[in-house]
């Protein structure tokens, strides 16, 4: 046998190169969005502080549904149930926090983050244990959650405590900063960073990646599913919960975020074949989403052409993007 | 056939008799008897056995669907079977999954790699737990340089994969190492260095179950061998020098037939005259192949011989119309062609047989719409299908592959040389002119094989032109006239058939000039060419064309 | 695996699994027969032949769209514009109403305008290989975007459903057949034809199952994937059609409510959503049971939401049951 040492070091271009690579998505995404700001300032000059503010607020709700559909779909899922699950979780909150003290507005917030966790594990025990698409069974659910959300109330209404209006709406520190955007980013890294560091996230992406490989890796397929579900369920409650605070009441009817989470999460240089993505290039697509609207309305654009161009810029992008992926796998 | 140890260096085994069933039930290290499973209608395991005494390297054989892969995944807890018992160093446990196989000292090497692709290589060590210093000796041990661990796993050449998994298995060693079909997609060279580890594993407190097709591994490196057949254990055989002839015997049951003879008669010297089928002329594909020229002519079969990754999956590519080559031109029939898709490809005649079933067939459809599915797919074939015609002309391919059609409502229920015939039928059905084989009997028993080298000989009489690249290089003298061997992307030899025995192949294969004992570094360079970077591995390695 | 099933390999293969499997719609069919059963002992007397004819006249706009998502799920796509396709039908027909060429030339004007959207999926998911999934909800918004931008613009000529939609949508012979089989029949008749004796159904199936092989066979999936969403679109256009006839309705979102029981359909049907498995046939008695079990619901007086939550728990479990049947292991 030869005696030469086995050369596992990086070298120098991977170090640099590869983690640029490897995120030329998100990093592609982050210079559409600074583009356009500045052309949002362009066409508004008067766009500023009130500006940024409601956008953090517009957001927030599909910025959640996007990281929790962002989970799952890395897990090799979807969840088409998650808009049902806001609209489940918001009403219920809604529902009981109406009238009653701050004190008991925090309990009912943590007893619908558990109820979440409780709904979206439900939905992963029933794809893992029924082996039917998961696209079936959450298919099927949204049915099942959006009928609970209309025997909770049936119309919207409820209210949300003052405290957690105060805690999504308005600037934080610097009057730059809206609340919204540090709540998003704080409740995301806290749950999201441990995940994507430990050992669980490996499975996430591993099962998403390819189950059969992860089963003979050791990794459990069903409870990393089950997880993934029961994390998404999380997230989905969130949503729900920013849905109660930027709106104050509870709406029964499920609004278009299952849909629109899953165009955020693609956006956002998620795979739908799973293994590949994370969760902040969702998030990054959902602001993305959210200013194109604003801009189509300074430039007096018919709003209803802002819903055509959402469907544009999805499939403009998508196509962009397996054209790129065409060309590579040619050379 | 078998007496010619290519593998030095692998101590030889002392020669004992035959042994029927376990000798000894004391001190075994991994004991299962009566394992059985079914699949639906279908019994994969019936009564299967295995003993494994430490420091042994055990050979498990059979033919196709004799339920050798089978057993190892119940081993190693991939899947349940119905019934049995699975002993580890005396002690009665249950495996339900790897993880747990793995807790009891039973690892296998499956035979696709379970490696995530979207994860780099540290990533799967640390998902897999696996200590990295070991990993990284087994690696340089089994051969593998440059591996760079932050590399996504799918960008890895399967060969390389192999081999990680490989190392991976044996840095956590398991008492139990279990190798399904190790050696199948790995060239010459790194099949040599595996054997060579597989053969230090013996003698000491772990063991390892060998399953290969190449009875010449079998004798190289296995002490023992169990044989299935049809879902049942029919026999324990000490390997030596004389027991090849019955552990076929064995794998064959009744029907007792020796390795396969030459198929067909070799073509008269007069069909280097005949019409040419296909004439490829400087095919390039980017730096992975170059300058590729032949001929394959009418009533021909042309071999094809590489070590893995030399540019063999490129030619094939191009001449089945699934890649553009980036230069050259090709003559089909004397007539230029050039194809942007199979459908080309398929128009013009030339037509292509996949190693991989998985790749080649619908899986959930029936036999007939399997091989009637190339007569569809043009748009003007779209329109009503003429059911007598297309009975008639499906069930005489069947008739003459000798298909088992029984369990053909799902082509997934069939065995796994039931189903390579199937994607052969599908092209003679429609008649052929240039017939593309990749390795067509990869993983398949010795009588299909058989039958596929005969119905290739028959097709080249009636007029075909074959191209068969081959993993297995005794297939070349077995079946094919001549043989062009590719190196570094290019054709650097043609040999012809007869004289094409297994050392003048790979030493061609190599590179190597004629008589010249293969020199360390030059398998070296062979090996990185052939499993390093991808990006890289077009590159010739000037230095393998050292001379001894 | 449970001792039973060792006790009696052949018998339960070849028995009731082997039929689930083989012949998925003749147990759909029992239970079809078994909802109906209910609802006739729920409420004495409403079963009969003017009943029958109801709840086949509510069937065939679902039973539609469930074979634009039969077609699309054999390949292995999905089609999440069918919904808007079908509003945007039936909305603009209404508004062409007083247009010189009047219905006629609606129907035809909604007809191309589906044939578009569903050339523009084709060639979103065929040429660009962009996710069916991705394309066709992408399509979902362009086609209501602008549908709603037509409504503003023609909101003072007013809309009206054609009295030739209302009755072909929504009238019936003596009572009892709609005349929607009309369009229905020829149209299932083409499809079930179709699916089992061309070569076009032969390569959906073909594609669904294994893209590789269909690729190395020969197939050109592209042009296979534009034909289907086109043929996918313009069908849901004349569901949309039919279903504004029905309900005497013209809105831009008239449909939406039916695009998840239209996969529904599919599913209960026996369609895998994987691809390479299932056929019309059992997406129409997927539909009728989804209509029966509506109108059961009804007579239980379960209010919506039980509804839902009842309709979402029984594709759970049919799915399951196919699952359990098709399964290899």
């Amino acid at each position: 046998m030869s005696a030469a040492a086995v050369t596992t070091e990086r070298s120098l271009s991977d170090v640099l190169v590869s983690p640029i690579r490897r995120n030329t998505w998100v990093l592609a995404l982050l210079g559409l969005l600074a583009v356009l700001l500045v052309f949002t300032k362009l066409i508004q000059p008067s766009y500023g502080l009130a500006g940024v503010q409601g956008l953090g607020i517009s957001i927030l709700p599909l910025a959640f549904a996007a990281v929790a559909q962002a989970v799952v779909v890395i897990a090799g899922g979807v969840d088409l149930s998650i808009g049902s699950v806001m609209a489940l979780t918001s009403v219920i909150a809604a529902s009981l926090m109406e009238g009653q003290s701050d004190a008991f507005g925090v309990a009912v917030v943590v007893g619908v983050l558990l109820l979440g966790v409780v709904i979206g594990t439900t939905n992963g025990a029933l794809v893992v244990i029924t082996r039917v698409p998961d696209i079936v069974v959450t298919l099927a659910m949204s049915f099942v959650w959006a009928g609970c959300a209309l025997l909770v109330r049936s119309a919207p209404g409820g209210a949300a405590s003052p405290w957690l209006l105060n805690l999504v709406i308005g600037p934080f520190g610097n009057p730059w900063i809206p609340k919204a955007a540090i709540v998003l980013v704080v409740i995301v890294a806290i749950i999201w960073i441990p995940v994507a560091r430990g050992r669980f996230g490996l499975s996430l992406y591993a099962v998403g990646s390819n189950q059969l490989a992860a089963f003979r890796s050791g990794v459990s397929i069903g409870r990393t599913k089950v997880l993934a579900y029961a994390l998404t369920g999380l997230f989905a409650t969130l949503a729900g919960l920013s849905l109660t605070a930027s709106t104050s009441i509870g709406t029964p009817v499920p609004g278009p975020y299952t849909l629109e989470s899953v165009a955020a999460v693609v956006l956002g240089g998620v795979s739908l074949a799973g293994g590949r993505g994370g969760v902040f290039g969702p998030i990054v697509a959902v602001v993305v989403l959210q200013i194109i609207q604003n801009d189509m309305t300074f430039l007096n654009v018919d709003p209803n052409y802002a819903l055509v161009a959402q469907g544009v810029i999805l499939i403009g992008v998508l196509v962009f993007g397996s054209v790129i992926e065409i060309r590579r796998a040619r050379r | 056939m078998l007496g010619t140890p290519v593998f030095a260096g692998v101590p030889s085994v002392s020669a004992t008799g035959m042994v029927l069933m376990s000798p000894t039930t004391t001190g075994l290290l991994l004991e299962a008897t009566g394992v059985s499973k079914t699949y639906g209608a279908v019994v994969a395991l019936k009564s299967a056995s295995l003993a494994v005494q430490p420091g042994e390297v055990h050979a498990l054989m059979g033919a196709n669907g004799a339920g050798k892969s089978t057993l190892v995944k119940i081993l190693t807890g991939a899947i349940r079977p119905e019934s049995g018992r699975i002993a580890v160093h005396g002690r009665e446990r249950t495996v339900h999954s790897p993880a747990e196989a793995r807790r009891s000292g039973l690892v296998s090497v499956y035979q696709e790699p379970s490696v995530i692709p979207d994860l780099d290589i540290r990533a799967n060590l640390r998902l897999t737990e696996t200590p990295l210093e070991p990993f990284r000796q087994w690696v340089h041990d089994l051969g593998l340089k440059n591996l760079d661990l932050s590399r996504l796993a799918r960008r890895l050449p399967l060969a390389s994969l192999r081999i990680i998994d490989l190392a991976r298995a044996l840095a956590i060693e398991p008492d139990v190492l279990m190798l399904d079909e190790m050696t199948a997609a790995l060239p010459a060279n790194l099949t040599e260095r595996v054997l060579e580890v597989i053969g230090l594993q013996r003698g000491g407190e772990r063991s390892v179950v060998f399953i290969s097709h190449r009875m010449i591994e079998i004798a190289a490196v296995c002490d023992r061998a169990t044989v299935l057949r049809e879902g049942e254990t029919v026999g324990v055989v000490d390997v030596t020098a004389g027991t090849e002839e019955r552990i076929v015997e064995l794998m064959l049951g009744s029907i007792v037939e020796g390795l396969p003879e030459r198929a067909g008669e070799t073509s008269t010297p007069a069909a280097g005259t005949a019409a040419p089928r296909l004439t490829v002329r400087g095919i390039a594909v980017g730096q992975k192949l170059r300058d590729a020229s032949f001929e394959l002519r009418s009533g021909e079969v042309l071999g094809v011989v590489a070590l893995e990754g030399q540019g063999q999956d490129e030619l094939f590519d191009v001449l089945s119309g699934s890649e553009r080559p980036s230069g050259g031109e090709l003559l089909v029939d004397g007539k230029p062609a050039s194809f942007g898709h199979p459908a080309d490809a398929i128009r013009a005649g030339v037509v292509y047989v996949a190693s991989d079933r998985a790749e080649a067939l619908l899986m959930q459809r029936s036999v007939r719409e399997n091989i009637a599915l190339p007569f569809i797919t043009r748009i003007r074939r779209w329109g009503p299908i003429d059911l007598p015609a297309e009975r008639r002309t499906v069930d005489a391919a069947v008739k003459r592959l000798q298909i088992d059609v029984r369990a053909g409502n799902e082509v997934r229920r069939l065995s796994g040389g039931n189903q390579q015939k199937v994607t052969i039928a599908r092209w003679v059905a429609g008649g052929v002119h240039v017939l593309l084989c990749f390795d067509p009997t990869r993983g398949i028993d010795i009588l299909t094989k058989q039958q596929i080298y005969v119905l290739l000989r028959d097709l080249a009489e009636a007029g075909a032109g074959v191209l068969l690249y081959t993993s297995e290089l005794k297939e070349v003298q077995l079946v094919c006239d001549r043989a062009v061997v590719i190196f570094g992307g290019r054709i650097v030899k043609e040999l012809v058939g007869a004289e094409a025995d297994e050392a003048q192949l790979l030493r061609a294969a190599y590179h190597l000039r004629s008589g010249a004992v293969m020199p360390e570094e030059a398998a070296g360079a062979a090996v990185e060419s052939a499993t390093g970077d991808i990006r890289e591995a077009g590159a010739p390695k000037d230095e393998a064309e050292i001379q001894a | 695996m449970s001792a039973s099933v060792r006790t009696n390999q052949w018998l339960s293969v070849v028995g009731w699994r082997g039929l689930f499997r083989d012949r998925p719609i003749i147990p759909l069919i029992g239970l079809l027969g078994v909802l109906i059963v209910a609802i006739e002992l729920a409420d004495p007397g409403i079963v009969g032949p003017e009943w029958a004819g109801v709840i086949v006249r509510a069937s065939v706009p679902l039973a539609i769209l469930g074979g634009c998502q039969t077609l699309a799920m054999l390949t292995g796509g999905i089609d999440l514009s069918v919904a808007a396709v079908a509003s945007m039908s039936g909305f603009v027909t209404a508004t062409l109403l007083h247009s010189p060429g009047g219905v006629a030339q609606g129907i035809i004007v909604v007809l191309v305008v589906a044939a578009v959207a569903g050339l523009l999926n084709g060639i979103g998911i065929g040429v660009f290989r962009v996710h069916p999934l991705i394309m066709t909800l992408g399509m979902s918004f362009v086609v209501l975007g602008l549908a709603n931008v037509w409504q503003l613009q023609n909101v003072q000529t007013g809309a009206g459903v054609p009295d030739s939609l209302r009755w072909i949508g929504s009238t019936t012979f003596a009572d009892v057949v709609p005349y929607n089989l009309l369009v229905f029949i020829p149209l299932t008749a083409l499809i079930l034809v179709g699916l089992r004796r061309t070569g076009y159904g032969r390569l959906l199936y073909a594609i669904g199952d294994n893209p590789v092989a269909a690729r190395l066979s020969g197939t050109r999936a592209w042009q296979v994937l534009i034909v289907l969403y086109v043929i996918s679109a313009v069908m849901a256009a004349i569901a949309g059609l039919l279903i504004s006839g029905l309900t005497n309705t013209a809105s831009v979102s008239l449909v939406d409510a039916s695009l998840l029981p239209s996969v529904a359909a599919a599913v209960i049907g026996g369609t895998s959503i994987l691809g390479g498995r299932g056929g019309f046939g059992g997406t129409i008695v997927g539909a009728l049971i989804l209509t029966v079990l509506t109108a059961l619901l009804t007579v239980l007086g379960l209010p919506e939401p039980s509804r839902q939550v009842l309709f979402g728990a029984i594709i759970v479990v049919v799915a399951a049951a196919y699952t359990r049947v098709t399964a290899e292991t």
